[in-house]
C-alpha cells in the first residue's frame, strides 16, 4: 500500500516539476496516439457509413469478423507490422523500423476495427427513419451518410476515443516496432514496462498514473459533451 | 455554440499531436530514421545502466545520435541480420561466430568481460556452494531445486546450455523434466526478480547481479570456474550482405568503445554505486580467463 501512496505523491511531484523526460515521454504517447487515432477516424468515418448504408451479402459476417478483431492482440499486429516493414521486409525500404511513425502506423492499424466497428453500431442505432427522409427529400448516399453520422455524433466521438484509449494503453505494439529507444519510440507504457523490470516500482506507478491522468481528462471533456447534448434537447 | 465546441475540440487534437510530435524530436528523424546509428544491446549490458552512461558521451563526442535497443542476444542478431540496426553488442562467442561466418557481421571486437554466476537465495537449499559450476548444475537437476532459465536464447541462455552440456546433460530433457525447470522469457533484471519471488536459482552475469543485488537479496552461491567467463563483444554488420547497414558511421562507435578513455570508464563503471566494477575492460583483445 505504502508503495502506491509513493507512487502518487512521485506521479505528482514529476507533473508538478514538468521533469523533462516525463513530459517529453508523455507527449511523445499523446502525438503517437493522436495521430494514429485521427489518421483511424478518417479511414472509420467514410468505410463505417459505406458499409452501413450499402446491403450486401455478407455483410453480417463481415460485421462480425471486425468485431472478433476488437480483441486482436497488440503483440499479433506489432509482430505483422514488423515483419513488414522490417528492412528484409517488402516494406523494409521505407526505414521506418523503430521509429515514431511506424508506431503511428501500428496503432492506426490496431485500432481501425475497433473504431469501424464502433460506428457501425453507432449508425444502426439510429432511427431508420433519419436515412429514409434523407433519401426522400432526395439527398445523394453521401449527403445521407453525413446526415446520419452527424446524428449520431456523440456515439461517433465515443467510438473515437474507445479507439484512443485502445491506442494510448497498449504496450506490445509500441515495445515490438518502436523499440523503446530513449528520447526517440519511448512512450508511457514502454517506460512502464522497463522502469519496473529495472525494479523503479515508484517511477513506474508515477507513469501509471500519468496515464490515468490522460484518460481522465479526455472522460471528462466527453461527458462534458454529452451534457452540452442533453441541455440542448430540452 | 456547438460547432464551437467541435472547432476547440479539434483544435486541442492538433495541438496535443504537434506538441507529441514536437516532444519527439527535431527535424525529419521523425519520419525516418536514415541519420541515426543504430545498435541492439543485450539486456545484461542494458540492465546495468552502462549503455545510458555510454549513450550520451558517444552522441556529444560523435555528433552522431545513437538508438539503442535492447534485446537477447539471440533476438538482438535477427535485428542484425535483417538489417535493422547497424552494430550488435552480444555476448554468446559460438553464435557471434556463426553470424560471421554466414557473412552478416564484419568482425568480433571483445570490450569488456566479466562473469557468470549462479545465484540463489541465502540459504541455499539445494546446498551447492562450493561446487564447480557443472556439479551444481547436476545437483540442482538431481534435488528438482526451483531453477529460473531465461529460456529467450539470449547469451546468457545460451552459457547455461553449454553449462549443462559440459555436465553431460542433454538441454531439452532438462528443459522438460519438471516443473522445478522454470523459463522466464525475459530479460536479465526481471529473471532476477523472479529467482528472488520464487527463491530459486539462476543463472547471471555479474554486472546485472550487482544491479540489482540490494533489491533481490540474492547471494552468488556458484562464481568459480573457467566456463563462466562472460564476454561482451560489438559488431559492425557487414554493408555488402545486409544493405543499407551504416558499417562506417558503426566502426565509429567501435572505435570509442575500445578506446583508452572509454575502456577505463568501463572498468571504474559501478564502483561508485556497487562497491566494485561491473565489467572488466579487454581493449579488443580475447580475454583468457
Amino acid at each position: 500500500m505504502n508503495e502506491l501512496w509513493q507512487g502518487i505523491i512521485r506521479a505528482l511531484e514529476l507533473l508538478v516539476r514538468f521533469d523533462p523526460e516525463v513530459m517529453a515521454i508523455t507527449f511523445r504517447s499523446l502525438g503517437i496516439s493522436t495521430s494514429a487515432c485521427i489518421i483511424a477516424t478518417l479511414v472509420c468515418l467514410p468505410l463505417g457509413s459505406l458499409i452501413h448504408f450499402t446491403g450486401f451479402k455478407g455483410k453480417r459476417l463481415l460485421v462480425s469478423i471486425i468485431q472478433t478483431f476488437y480483441s486482436l492482440p497488440t503483440v499479433l499486429v506489432g509482430l505483422l507490422v514488423f515483419i513488414m516493414f522490417s528492412r528484409a521486409g517488402p516494406l523494409g525500404e521505407l526505414g521506418l523500423m523503430f521509429t515514431p511513425t511506424l508506431m503511428v502506423i501500428g496503432q492506426a492499424l490496431l485500432v481501425i476495427p475497433l473504431m469501424l466497428g464502433l460506428i457501425i453500431s453507432a449508425l444502426s442505432s439510429l432511427d431508420k427513419t433519419v436515412a429514409d427522409t434523407a433519401f426522400s427529400l432526395g439527398a445523394s448516399r453521401f449527403q445521407a451518410g453525413i446526415l446520419a453520422l452527424k446524428e449520431a455524433r456523440y456515439a461517433v466521438i465515443t467510438s473515437v476515443i474507445m479507439g484512443f484509449g485502445r491506442a494510448i494503453s497498449e504496450v506490445g505494439l509500441a515495445m515490438m516496432v518502436g523499440g523503446n529507444i530513449r528520447g526517440f519510440t519511448r512512450t508511457l507504457t514502454t517506460a512502464i514496462s522497463l522502469e519496473t523490470s529495472k525494479g523503479d516500482i515508484e517511477l513506474s506507478l508515477a507513469l501509471g498514473f500519468i496515464l490515468l491522468i490522460i484518460s481522465l481528462v479526455i472522460n471528462i471533456a466527453l461527458s462534458r459533451l454529452q451534457q452540452v447534448r442533453t441541455s440542448a434537447a430540452h | 455554440m456547438k460547432n464551437v465546441k467541435y472547432i476547440l475540440l479539434s483544435f486541442a487534437l492538433v495541438t496535443i499531436m504537434a506538441a507529441g510530435i514536437g516532444g519527439c524530436d527535431s527535424g525529419s528523424s521523425i519520419i525516418q530514421a536514415q541519420d541515426r546509428l543504430r545498435i541492439a544491446t543485450t539486456t545484461s549490458l542494458y540492465d546495468t545502466g552502462l549503455w545510458n552512461a555510454l549513450e550520451d558521451r558517444f552522441e556529444q563526442e560523435q555528433g552522431i545520435r545513437l538508438d539503442i535497443l535492447y534485446a537477447g542476444t539471440g533476438i538482438a542478431l535477427e535485428y542484425g541480420r535483417r538489417g535493422d540496426v547497424d552494430a550488435v553488442a552480444v555476448h554468446a562467442k559460438a553464435t557471434e561466430e556463426q553470424f560471421i561466418a554466414e557473412g552478416y557481421g564484419i568482425e568480433r571486437v571483445p570490450f569488456a568481460y566479466n562473469y557468470f554466476m549462479i545465484v540463489g537465495p541465502e540459504s541455499d537449499p539445494a546446498g551447492i556452494t562450493g561446487l564447480s559450476p557443472e556439479d551444481a548444475f547436476k545437483k540442482l537437476h538431481d534435488s528438482q531445486a526451483a531453477f529460473i532459465s531465461r529460456g529467450d536464447a539470449s547469451g546468457t541462455h545460451t552459457k547455461e546450455k553449454a553449462i549443462w552440456k559440459s555436465a553431460g546433460f542433454d538441454y531439452d530433457t532438462v528443459a522438460t523434466s519438471g516443473s522445478w525447470y522454470v523459463e522466464a522469457g525475459k530479460g536479465m533484471g526481471p529473471t532476477l526478480q523472479m529467482a528472488a519471488e520464487m527463491e530459486a536459482y539462476t543463472l547471471a552475469d555479474v554486472g546485472t547481479f550487482l544491479a540489482y543485488k540490494a533489491e533481490t537479496g540474492l547471494v552468488p552461491v556458484v562464481d568459480e570456474g573457467a566456463i563462466l567467463l562472460n564476454v561482451y563483444s560489438i559488431i559492425v554488420i557487414d554493408p555488402v550482405t545486409v544493405e543499407g547497414a551504416k558499417a562506417e558511421k558503426a566502426q565509429l562507435l567501435v572505435d570509442f568503445l575500445v578506446s583508452d578513455e572509454i575502456q577505463e570508464f568501463i572498468g571504474d563503471y559501478g564502483l561508485a554505486d556497487y562497491g566494485e566494477p561491473l565489467f572488466n575492460p579487454c581493449a579488443g583483445n580475447e580475454p583468457v580467463s
